[in-house]
């Protein structure tokens, strides 16, 4: 029989390889973009949130602006009073996404061509802003419960098989578990997508060299709605797999924030990475809210990942598995 | 016509350097300083002081602080809003009296505490305070750059609110965690507390936005500001040229976070009076002052005024117009006022990268030839 600290301590290891699967879907989308072109979109969050909102307003048939409308005109109207199915619901949301995809780039990225990396983030900063109250009066600010029909609750083969080993079970939320798996499917998908499809080689050659992708007559404005809708895609599915988790609502556009030390110990170019850091840090903020939370007070998931990186990131300034940076005067 | 510098002779080397070289330039200053300190503290009131002046002022203060360090040296930091808090906290300590615990001879804890001090020299050396804080999370800077800095900082701004927030001794064991500013005053007058006059508050902040300012103007204009540029522009070339990276960079740090400091100790005891540290100084403070700056204009004092002022004005107008005159609910308008602010971003960073300080760089140039362009 195993001492009880150490069964916890491995259960919350397992909690934690789940969240932090969560975080490398969110951490994912930022990679595809900044791969491909260089921008760090901080919008990414916010697009999760505002993709997920979408898609609860249009299952749940309401009408967008509603609020606004009503105010305007001092009419009383909220929903058109029918259901509409998950798949083609989320079918909608990504014809939705794209079109975003395509204005961000038509209005936004192409007239902020050959600006400084540092002008670009906060040009998503802005975009983030913007979506965030675009999404708040399209569909309303209260707190919305997203259901697609995912599992969800105690696993109980889980529970079962772990108190037959060690007589104490192991509680795994079922959602968890789906979200691992799409997550690794998503994963492979892209892979695949990049290595064997014609757009995915495009995609790979932009990212390496804009200059020489141009040069070879790939088109710089197709690659980029491409891979911001993969990216809103992206979103879309973390924004399913957080919302049926904890509810839409406001705080969804944050975990973009806790996205930000995963990248940073991932390095930024490495989708690999992503997967990587997302599990180094939701085992080690878990691990340590387990160990040493109790010491310190509690809440320390707030900050640990961005100590541990920022710690990590001044012996490895460029991440785990991101490129040598080299600098030349 | 009027700004141009022909006529202006410099027969001296003082008069040579001196801050504002154009004469119309140097009586515009003069005259904001008359209007500033002899005019509005007569005909100000409380509605004026609460929803514009105060947090014009101390806004301008974070945002001349942020400014140096990400216009001027180029250390793009989202970590304001804990280094206001560490301003705001530390003010609190100073003001009470801090106290030491230490072990007595019979085993039972003994607190010593000094006695409070005045609420001028408390909020400078909250600054000091915030100033060693920022020096101590400047250090990665030497190794970590760009984004992954920027990312960096991050861990200061959530580290921080959270140490204000389980940290008893920094808000003196209350009960609601909150901190709040006893009555102090300053020759005489209070500024703190919750009987304060107007024009007391107001005159008080100014004087720190105008020392402030005229510290951050000389720093960047010396030898220390030259430095910071060019870590800003190259810095592995500002350091084939001799300029020391560490010392450039944590002397930003410092006087950025002492600028900070000073904004955040003046936001808490003067402006807001009671604060929660995840409320006030969460990461929401930390982008505000960053857009401040971006909108006004990076590496440029003015800017951070013009941004400062840009930001507070524009959400008071919003609420104006949308729930006062229109007539529409409050949450719809704190949305719209989202919008309007991403896009304004956005618009300003496409159509003039360099803020409003650039505009008014063009208009000035302008008016050099105006109105006989040739």
């Amino acid at each position: 029989m195993m001492p009880d600290q150490l069964l916890f301590a491995m259960e919350v290891t397992l909690n934690g390889l789940m969240a932090g699967v969560l975080y490398a879907l969110v951490a994912l989308g930022f990679v595809l973009i900044f791969k491909a072109s260089g921008i760090f979109n901080y919008a990414q969050g916010v697009m999760a949130l505002f993709a997920a909102l979408t898609l609860v307003g249009i299952m749940d048939g309401q009408v967008p602006f509603s609020h606004l409308i009503n105010a305007m005109f001092g009419t009383d109207i909220h929903d058109f009073g029918w259901h509409v199915p998950a798949v083609l619901a989320i079918a909608l949301t990504m014809v939705l996404m794209v079109g975003f995809a395509w204005l961000v780039n038509r209005l936004v990225l192409r007239h902020l061509v050959n600006q400084e990396p540092i002008i670009l983030f906060m040009a998503t900063i802005g975009l983030a802003y913007f979506l965030e109250g675009f999404g708040d009066i399209m569909w309303g600010s209260d707190i919305k419960k997203l259901d697609v029909g995912l599992p969800q609750g105690l696993n109980a083969f889980i529970d079962d098989t772990t108190y037959g080993w060690f007589g104490y079970g192991f509680f795994i939320d079922n959602l968890d578990i789906v979200a691992t798996v799409i997550a690794a499917l998503l994963v492979t998908g892209l892979v695949l997508f990049s290595q064997y499809t014609k757009q995915g080689r495009a995609l790979r050659a932009v990212a390496d060299d804009h200059q020489a992708a141009l040069s070879v007559g790939i088109s710089l404005n197709f690659i980029w709605v491409l891979v911001w809708s993969v990216a809103g895609f992206v979103a879309l599915v973390a924004g399913i797999m957080w919302g049926a988790k904890s509810g839409v609502q406001f705080s969804l556009s944050l975990i973009a924030l806790k996205a930000l030390p995963v990248l940073m110990l991932g390095g930024f170019t490495s989708i690999p990475g992503a997967i990587v850091g997302g599990l180094i840090i939701g085992v080690g903020e878990k691990l340590f809210e387990f160990i040493a939370g109790p010491a310190l007070g509690g809440a320390t998931e707030n900050w640990f990942a961005y100590v541990l990186a920022l710690l990590f990131l001044v012996f490895r300034p460029q991440g785990l598995f991101g490129e040598k940076i080299i600098e030349r005067v | 016509m009027f700004y141009r510098e022909a006529g202006d002779f410099s027969t001296t080397y003082p008069q040579d350097s001196q801050t504002f070289p154009i004469r119309f330039d140097r009586y515009r200053y003069y005259a904001v300083l008359v209007i500033a300190f002899a005019v509005v503290p007569f005909i100000i009131n409380d509605y004026w002081l609460n929803a514009i002046f105060l947090p014009f002022l101390i806004y301008s203060i974070a945002a001349i602080g942020l400014n140096i360090l990400v216009g001027y040296c180029g250390q793009v930091s989202l970590g304001t809003g804990g280094f206001m808090a560490v301003g705001a906290y530390s003010c609190y300590k100073f003001m009470t009296g801090v106290d030491i615990w230490l072990m007595g001879a019979d085993g039972q804890m003994i607190q010593y505490a000094l006695p409070p001090i005045n609420i001028f020299f408390s909020v400078i050396l909250a600054g000091l305070v915030t100033a060693a804080v920022g020096v101590l999370f400047g250090l990665p800077s030497l190794r970590i750059k760009g984004f992954y800095l920027a990312v960096a900082t991050l861990a200061a701004q959530f580290f921080l609110v959270w140490l204000f927030n389980k940290w008893e001794w920094a808000y003196n064991y209350s009960a609601s965690g909150q901190i709040n500013a006893p009555t102090r005053g300053f020759l005489g007058v209070d500024v703190t507390g919750p009987a304060t006059e107007a024009w007391a508050t107001y005159l008080f902040c100014l004087m720190f936005v105008i020392g402030s300012a005229v510290l951050a103007r000389n720093l960047t204009r010396g030898s220390v500001g030259r430095k910071w540029m060019a870590i800003r522009d190259m810095d592995i070339a500002a350091e084939i040229i001799g300029v020391n990276p560490l010392r450039a960079k944590l002397s930003a740090f410092a006087v950025s976070s002492f600028f900070v400091g000073v904004s955040g100790a003046l936001f808490f005891s003067v402006y807001l009076g009671a604060v929660e540290v995840g409320e006030a100084f969460g990461i929401q403070k930390s982008f505000l002052v960053l857009f401040m700056i971006i909108i006004g204009g990076l590496g440029s004092i003015f800017g951070s005024f013009a941004g400062a002022a840009f930001m507070v004005l524009l959400p008071v107008l919003l609420k104006n117009t949308l729930v006062g005159t229109l007539g529409w609910p409050t949450d719809l308008a704190a949305h719209i006022e989202f919008i309007i602010v991403g896009a304004l971003i956005v618009v300003f960073l496409i159509l003039e990268p360099h803020g409003l300080a650039q505009l008014w760089r063009v208009a000035k140039e302008k008016l050099r030839l105006w109105p006989f362009p040739y």
